[in-house]
């Protein structure tokens, strides 16, 4: 009785700190190795990523507030970089492409890859074969993908252009073009980066059940009444997914403006991200620069929190 | 489920429905439901080809292009065949710039990332996954929620980390005076050894493992480390292989970090070298897509081989 009563308490105080599960008779002694041993295995990682994750994190929040710049002094503003951000027009201008890639990208996006995946998403041998075919761009670069695009969107003797010849329209000049330069830009990443969330869709297509489609079918509900009432409704936490990642990608666009415009032609595809860029390691504006990151920080986060709060309390 | 057939499952189902004792009057309607589905399958298959077709055709366009003299480029830019064959533009992409250089490099970063990850994405992982400590579930938190912020807010304070790093590129002990990491294959590879994403993809399968496993090992007087290494760490490879091969992706086509901390042509990766062709190169599109092709040739061939692994990862990760 003594004797499982010191074992019990032994237990209990193990206890104390994290809990470890109750069923176990692991004595204090123990409990302290194994912890020195998960210290162990985390402390390179966990210093590695305080390093290069956190400290930045508020090193950027703090250097917002100056007009850090490498070289030379610096000084505290406060909140004087982003009352400049407000009254400039580059600022402007950046945001209002990053908003017009962003009101572009998603809603095409998402309606690419539900209709390839509507597509694929049959119990047929080859659908697996053109799954592949399909998320093949996805697994380029940004730069090749960029790059095959330039060669796509060349005025003269790009396909596009050459293709859009044979039905008798005359094709702008894409990259050339301050109105075209962006578009073109959207169709590209829509292009590359589809693959990914059609899998997602898929994901969502393959997880309703099947009975649902046979009932509706035995009730003679036509195709699109399948889609209507019961396909729609049950990818909705899906598209609500889609839709958040491909808002959070469209605030971060860079590669594809850099590679192909450098921002231009006339500042059409200056984005946030390419601006950070530009303030930060071409102008040295270190401190400007971080202040403009914290602004799309803000905007990120501001989705990703709602994404939380309505996928969270549809969970419960 | 059953046998593979052309039709979704609900078309089958109906056509079975049809047929299984249907009275004579019927027949008409049948046939013209047969109808109506073959002409659903044969739209099905143009409608995948078509998007086959868009999302294959530029990348076999461009390796067609990398193959044609300069003078054909633009003159029969749509000859699915060249008239002339050449490896002209490769041997340019790799004499005019320092193109063996620039893939070596990425292949040192790439495969030191993989190597990286996979290590410190284990350990951490198992340890959030099946240790117990103090702080556990504060420092998983702190880890998870730091996804969420965009990689361009740390860019600028990592890129000053590396530079000010001590005793490093001819820094003082205080980082002062030198260039630290910057220019070197550390300045990629410590900022992304210890991703969060592989300590979050590690751990998720470690928890899935039972812990059985483990304290049996224990009572039988194993190490932690042991139980790790020799327990749990086989039993993980398929998601090992999984992070290993999305690592290796993810690095060889990083571009926008290596274009900020190496400025040294010498140490640029495949996709800065490339993408700075289309300025000094900007109509010489042989070389361009020649350099194209190389740079996307490794994964291309990796995801040829491991399609089934890298679809299923992602899948996988994303679904979560």
């Amino acid at each position: 009785m003594a004797v499982t009563s010191e074992v019990s308490a032994r237990a209990d105080r193990a206890r104390g700190g994290a809990p470890p599960p109750a069923r176990q008779n692991r004595t204090g002694k123990q409990w302290r190795i194994q912890e020195r041993w998960a210290w162990l295995f985390v402390a390179l990682p966990m210093a590695l990523f305080a390093l290069f994750v956190l400290i930045p994190a508020v090193m950027a929040l703090a250097m917002s507030a100056t007009n850090y710049s490498i070289i030379g002094d610096w000084d505290w503003l406060g909140l004087e970089n982003y009352r400049t951000l407000f009254l400039d027009p580059y600022f402007a201008i950046a945001l209002r492409n990053t908003a017009w890639y962003t009101l572009m990208f998603v809603p095409s996006g998402l309606v690419v890859a539900l209709a390839t995946a509507l597509l694929l998403n049959r119990r047929v041998k080859v659908a697996a074969l053109f799954r592949t075919f399909f998320y093949v761009p996805v697994v380029s670069s940004t730069v090749a993908t960029a790059s095959i695009w330039y060669w796509l969107l060349n005025p003269q003797f790009g396909l596009l252009n050459v293709a859009l010849g044979w039905v008798g329209i005359d094709g702008p000049a894409w990259l050339y073009d301050s109105a075209w330069a962006m578009p073109a830009i959207v169709m590209m990443s829509v292009w590359a980066g589809f693959g990914t969330n059609m899998m997602i869709y898929l994901g969502g297509l393959q997880g309703i059940p099947p009975q649902l489609y046979e009932s509706s079918r035995l009730d003679g509900a036509s195709w699109w009444q399948q889609f209507r009432f019961i396909i729609w409704p049950s990818l909705s936490r899906t598209t609500f997914l889609v839709s958040t990642l491909l808002v959070i990608g469209a605030f971060q666009v860079f590669d594809q403006a850099y590679v192909l415009t450098k921002g231009g032609p006339g500042n059409s595809t200056i984005t946030l991200v390419y601006y950070v860029y530009t303030q930060g390691f071409g102008n040295l504006e270190m401190g400007y620069a971080s202040a403009i990151s914290f602004v799309l920080f803000v905007i990120i986060a501001i989705f990703a929190l709602i994404n939380v709060r309505i996928t969270g309390r549809d969970n419960t | 489920m059953s046998a593979p057939s052309a039709l979704p499952p609900t078309q089958a189902a109906t056509a079975a429905v049809h047929t299984a004792g249907v009275p004579a009057h019927t027949s008409d309607r049948r046939r013209r439901k047969g109808a109506l589905a073959r002409i659903g399958a044969v739209a099905w298959w143009l409608a995948v080809l078509a998007v086959s077709v868009l999302t294959v055709f530029p990348l076999v366009w461009t390796i067609i292009t990398s193959l044609k003299p300069a003078g054909d480029i633009l003159s029969g830019a749509l000859d699915l065949i060249p008239e002339t064959v050449t490896l002209e533009n490769y041997q340019r992409v790799f004499v005019e710039v320092p193109f063996a250089r620039y893939f070596l490099n990425s292949l040192v970063l790439a495969v030191a990332g993989v190597v990286a990850n996979l290590f410190f994405g284990s350990l951490a992982g198992y340890a959030f996954a099946k240790l117990k400590f103090r702080g556990r579930k504060a420092l998983f938190a702190t880890l998870l929620s730091s996804l969420m912020i965009p990689g361009i807010v740390t860019m600028v304070p990592s890129f000053l980390v590396l530079r000010a790093f001590p005793l490093a590129g001819g820094n003082t002990i205080l980082g002062q005076g030198g260039v630290g990491f910057l220019n070197t294959y550390w300045a990629i590879i410590l900022p992304g050894a210890a991703g969060a994403f592989a300590v979050f993809f590690m751990r998720q399968f470690f928890a899935s493992i039972p812990d059985e496993l483990g304290e049996a090992a224990r009572i039988d007087g194993a190490s932690e480390f042991r139980i790790f290494a020799q327990v749990y760490l086989p039993l993980a490879k398929a998601g090992a292989a999984v992070l290993a091969i999305l690592t290796f992706q993810a690095g060889w086509n990083n571009f926008m970090w290596p274009l900020i901390v190496l400025n040294v042509q010498e140490m640029w990766t495949v996709q800065v070298g490339l993408a700075s062709f289309i300025t000094d190169y900007a109509t010489d599109y042989g070389p361009l897509m020649a350099g194209t092709v190389i740079s996307s040739l490794p994964v291309l061939l990796l995801f040829v081989f491991a399609q089934r692994y890298i679809i299923e990862g992602v899948a996988h990760v994303n679904a979560r």
